[in-house]
């Protein structure tokens, strides 16, 4: 096998490959930020003593955990247009309905997993935690934003990061739907150049070091800010 | 959706078999199950490298487990589908290529099982059994192994609930399991693509839910179990005064 990787700064390569990994890196980013928010929703939201809530709650979270994220793609782009109304769908067709699509799917799909890694995070807080927050004048509210949330974060990070980096590899699953993300990007290059093993040994290195670059700041991260408070 | 149950149900539970190739949810769980099952030898002699006290093993066997962690399985599948033909010198089929990904994938995943069920242990099984006289391999192979592996099956099962949702990407190369089935049907009935979509996700969601409370349901009566052994009879349950808490 010979290899030679000269092709890679032709122009059409290298804006192809540049177009990969700001879409997957934007892909990644948004998912993130949305599922994060929407993971303390539904952590928040699952702590309201009520038991339809907490029903729906649960099958929200099972059914995220339990389909493939392939599967909630393609269930998202095929599915979904059939009933969403006319309006917002032809308002993501013309703003690319395949990114918004597959942003909604990882979205959902690593809000689930999160929110059991915060809400996990929460009942390793003994109850005196609030109890004493509360006895010193915070509101419920308060107890939670000030006392019980900073704890639950810092015991939920490792989880946390373990689950941004199946995110960050899941958007390669959008692939599948095409968006122009690396691992399609790499396809459409191989078809056009047909140098196979260099194209994906550059998409590959692109994923394992930036992957590595999350797993190293994850270990930074349980280093600098460790689980407990107490000495 | 009861129309395209009617219709499909069959060729989502086995594919066009018995006139064709098994497929459907029958050549997921095969190949779900036979990459656990290769991947199984191979994570035991990753993890015990991991641990062992060798370097020489413990760098390659790492690199191997952080390497493929960082690297999404829909790469992998297309490295085996393009790397695999040049090594054996012949076309091959989709699915022992797919097969053949899973294993070297979920490998790297189920070592750190193996792993952790080891370390899991209290140092003090080892420690007895290398006093007792037993060498390094055999104290791993008689004592703490068995216990170990007793101790990874709740999370073994997990590990088989990720692989069946990680073989939902081989339709791809064009594996024909019961994702490949959902696209097929999706290509016919363009129509009713939501229906054929969450048929395939309650599938996938059916045997999950059941394949996940099965690995609670393990990992309850072993903790059941380990509490009564590690408690011998006529020994008082609370730590006597003074005794860390």
């Amino acid at each position: 096998m010979h290899l030679d990787f000269s092709f890679l700064l032709s122009h059409n390569v290298l804006t192809g490959l540049a177009l990969g990994v700001a879409t997957t890196l934007k892909l990644f980013g948004c998912a993130w930020v949305c599922g994060f928010s929407l993971a303390l929703l539904v952590a928040g939201l699952s702590m309201i003593p009520l038991a339809p809530l907490r029903q729906l709650l649960r099958l929200y979270v099972e059914y995220h955990r339990n389909v493939p994220a392939v599967v909630q793609i393609m269930v998202w782009y095929f599915g979904m247009p059939q009933v969403l109304p006319d309006k917002i769908g032809l308002w993501i067709n013309h703003n690319g309905s395949e990114f918004i699509f597959a942003l909604i799917a990882l979205s959902l799909n690593v809000s689930a997993y999160m929110a059991e890694d915060i809400r996990s995070g929460l009942r390793a807080i003994p109850a005196t935690q609030i109890e004493a927050a509360r006895s010193i004048g915070l509101n419920a509210l308060g107890a939670l934003r000030h006392v019980a949330m900073p704890q639950a974060l810092r015991i939920g990070v490792p989880p946390l990061v373990n689950r941004s980096l199946i995110l960050f590899k899941d958007t390669s699953l959008a692939t599948i739907i095409g968006v122009t993300e690396v691992m399609n990007q790499v396809r459409a290059i191989e078809n056009a150049t047909f140098r196979t093993f260099e194209v994906f040994i550059v998409g590959t290195l692109f994923y394992l070091l930036t992957s590595l670059l999350l797993m190293g700041f994850g270990a930074w991260f349980g280093k600098r800010y460790p689980a407990t408070f107490r000495s | 959706m009861i129309h395209i149950l009617q219709k499909y149900g069959m060729l989502f539970l086995v594919g066009p078999w018995p006139h064709g190739p098994l497929g459907g949810l029958g050549a997921t769980l095969i190949l779900a199950g036979l990459g656990l099952a290769g991947s199984l030898p191979i994570a035991l002699l990753l993890g015990l490298a991991r641990i062992s006290p060798w370097r020489l093993l413990r760098w390659p066997a790492s690199a191997w487990v952080y390497g493929l962690r960082g690297i999404p399985l829909i790469m992998i599948i297309f490295w085996a589908y393009y790397l695999l033909p040049v090594i054996i010198g012949d076309t091959v089929p989709p699915f022992p290529t797919a097969l053949c990904a899973i294993i070297v994938y979920e490998a790297a995943f189920l070592a750190e099982i193996v792993r952790a069920g080891i370390q899991g242990l209290p140092p003090g099984q080892m420690e007895a059994a290398r006093s007792a006289g037993l060498s390094y391999v055999q104290a791993m192979v008689h004592v703490v192994l068995p216990q170990a592996l007793a101790n990874m099956l709740p999370s073994m099962v997990n590990q088989f609930v990720s692989t069946i949702k990680a073989t939902s990407i081989v339709y791809i190369i064009g594996v024909q399991e019961i994702t490949y089935v959902a696209q097929q049907i999706n290509t016919i009935e363009v129509a009713d693509a939501l229906q054929t979509y969450l048929i395939l996700a309650i599938a996938y969601f059916l045997l999950c839910m059941a394949l996940s409370s099965l690995a609670k349901t393990i990992e309850r009566r072993l903790r059941l179990r380990q509490a009564g052994v590690s408690r011998p009879a006529g020994r008082p349950i609370r730590p006597q005064f003074g005794e860390a808490q």
